[in-house]
């Protein structure tokens, strides 16, 4: 089934209780898959400073100080490391794909989860309240936060297959469903150059989008090309540092309910995963239409 | 438990109370009265298999296949309803005063379901003798081989309404995106208007006037396979 889950705040007030709020989302959905589970979160200081670069590298099992030192020779800057359960997070004055490119060069195997600025994406195998106790999701603070909760059907259950996918600079997609045609897809992007992690099919619709992206395309663009692309069923959530985006394939058989108030706008594939968010009881909920764009955009409050 | 005038209500909170508990109540051999279920939050398989003239009482969102298989029993949801509500009904009444999401009324066999907000997509697919009023409008699919029964839809139809239709009947006052495979506009005549009049009366919505509204069923075409039948 999966389960898919984002919060996209509005008000400044509710940033210290990001992680709080996503926490119960997440393990919400638990019942929706327990194979593996992913986080993304935007805006928490501790784990992306402000300023820096994020490079996230899962399942990393070298010592974070070895490793901070190795990436600062290679890149000339001084390179931060911080571990977050499975996760190794790694940052500094400089741009995400610059600290990305030292990554590749240093440790050419290693799974990089996303990468940057004020992003850290975290994901591993196993339950979803488990990784999230592991993570100390409940005290990360920020402005957007997506989740998913997987049951393997179209890979194996590794961190690879694990979502989110973050292949672009700063963006992350989460997906409920199946791409019926991902490999012909796969060919095509490969032809183009583009590199992949892992067999899974959620995989290719994330590079599919980060693809448009890097041409120049806008989300909704790029996410009405893969309504155009992708056979299958899908809902998929695609986020940025700064948008929030929720669209379904023209079935519409997976699930999904937007609720939106002035203090936040959230999605989940079930309404419970949303029942204990602050002024629900006054939200507008809806469920959105096939093959229609929801889009919305951080309004920066911050200069 | 409190008591009002002439009868008595049972209110269950599922914030404390498990919900196998709940379900197990409502289908105790004696059941009889009026239960309230409080701090749903979107909880599945609530009041499922009623087989009782009970009253129950839903007060917030519930998730999927609420009152399913509902025998008897008036149940109402003061909230939104996720996929599949009322499945498979056979007697009896479920209401929602806010949304349904898809596969409202699927499989239902009897019973009356009104939804007085919007139905999602395949609303009353597969119908097998309930009948479903909408207050609102119902998404693309709704009556996919619907096979007995009416269905009521007061604002507009998404694609394909009615595709693969069998003897259901749609009553439809606003506008269909498109109409299915074999499902056809039918006059409105006498006896359709009555109908049509009792279905809105019972819903509720006894002031709309059944003039308004297109009448819609099968055109009996794809009863048998030909070389002419399209796909």
């Amino acid at each position: 089934m999966c389960g898919i889950v984002g919060l996209h705040l509005r008000s400044p007030e509710l940033y210290p209780r990001l992680g709080e709020l996503l926490t119960g989302m997440l393990c919400e959905m638990e019942d929706r898959g327990a194979d593996s589970a992913g986080i993304a979160v935007y805006g928490n200081d501790a784990w992306s400073p402000a300023g820096r670069g994020t490079v996230s590298l899962i399942d990393m099992a070298l010592p974070a100080e070895e490793v901070a030192a190795a990436l600062t020779a290679d890149a000339g800057e001084v390179i931060e490391t911080t571990v977050v359960g499975n996760v190794l997070l790694a940052s500094g004055r400089l741009g995400s794909e610059v600290l990305l490119a030292a990554v590749r060069r240093v440790y050419p195997g290693v799974l990089v989860g996303g990468f940057g600025e004020d992003l850290a994406v975290l994901k591993g195998t196993g339950s979803p309240r488990t990784l999230a106790e592991s993570w100390g999701l409940p005290r990360a603070e920020g402005w957007q936060g997506v989740g998913h909760t997987r049951m393997a059907t179209e890979s194996a259950v590794t961190s690879a297959g694990a979502h989110p996918y973050a292949v672009g600079p700063g963006e992350c997609l989460v997906h409920n469903g199946s791409f019926s045609n991902h490999a012909s897809i796969r060919r095509d992007l490969k032809a183009a150059g583009v590199l992949f992690d892992s067999e899974n099919d959620t995989e290719v619709g994330a590079r599919f989008v980060a693809h448009k992206l890097a041409g120049g395309k806008a989300v909704d663009e790029a996410l009405t090309d893969l309504t155009r692309t992708f056979d299958g069923f899908y809902t998929l959530l695609v986020s940025n540092r700064d948008s929030f985006a929720v669209v379904r394939d023209a079935i519409a058989c997976k699930p999904a309910v937007i609720a939106e108030t002035d203090d936040w706008v959230a999605m989940a594939s079930e309404y419970r995963a949303l029942a204990h968010l602050p002024g629900v009881e006054n939200a507008r909920i809806w469920e959105p239409e096939p093959e229609v764009i929801y889009h919305w955009n951080r309004q920066e409050a911050l200069v | 438990m409190s008591t009002t005038l002439d009868r008595t209500v049972t209110t269950y909170d599922l914030a404390s109370t498990p919900l196998r508990e709940v379900n197990q109540a409502l289908h105790a051999d004696d059941v009889e009265g009026t239960y309230v279920i409080e701090n749903p939050r979107g909880a599945h398989n609530v009041a499922v298999g009623l087989d009782a003239p009970v009253e129950v009482t839903v007060r917030g969102h519930l998730g999927y296949f609420a009152a399913g298989m509902n025998q008897q029993a008036e149940v109402t949801i003061e909230g939104n309803a996720g996929q599949g509500v009322a499945e498979n009904m056979m007697s009896g009444s479920v209401r929602v005063t806010g949304n349904a999401s898809q596969s409202a009324g699927a499989t239902g066999r009897g019973g009356l379901l009104v939804i007085d907000g919007d139905a999602g997509a395949r609303c009353g697919i597969s119908m097998k003798g309930i009948d479903i009023v909408v207050g609102g409008s119902v998404g693309h699919m709704s009556a996919f081989m619907a096979q007995r029964g009416r269905l009521v839809i007061r604002g507009d139809a998404g694609d394909a309404l009615g595709d693969s239709i069998y003897e259901a009947r749609i009553y439809l006052r606003g506008h269909s995106a498109s109409l299915g495979s074999d499902c056809v506009e039918k006059e409105m005549r006498a006896e359709h208007l009555e109908e049509l009049a009792g279905l809105l009366k019972a819903a509720g919505y006894e002031d709309d006037d059944p003039a308004a509204y297109k009448r819609y069923g099968s055109a009996r075409t794809l009863y048998h396979f030909t070389h002419e039948n399209e796909y």
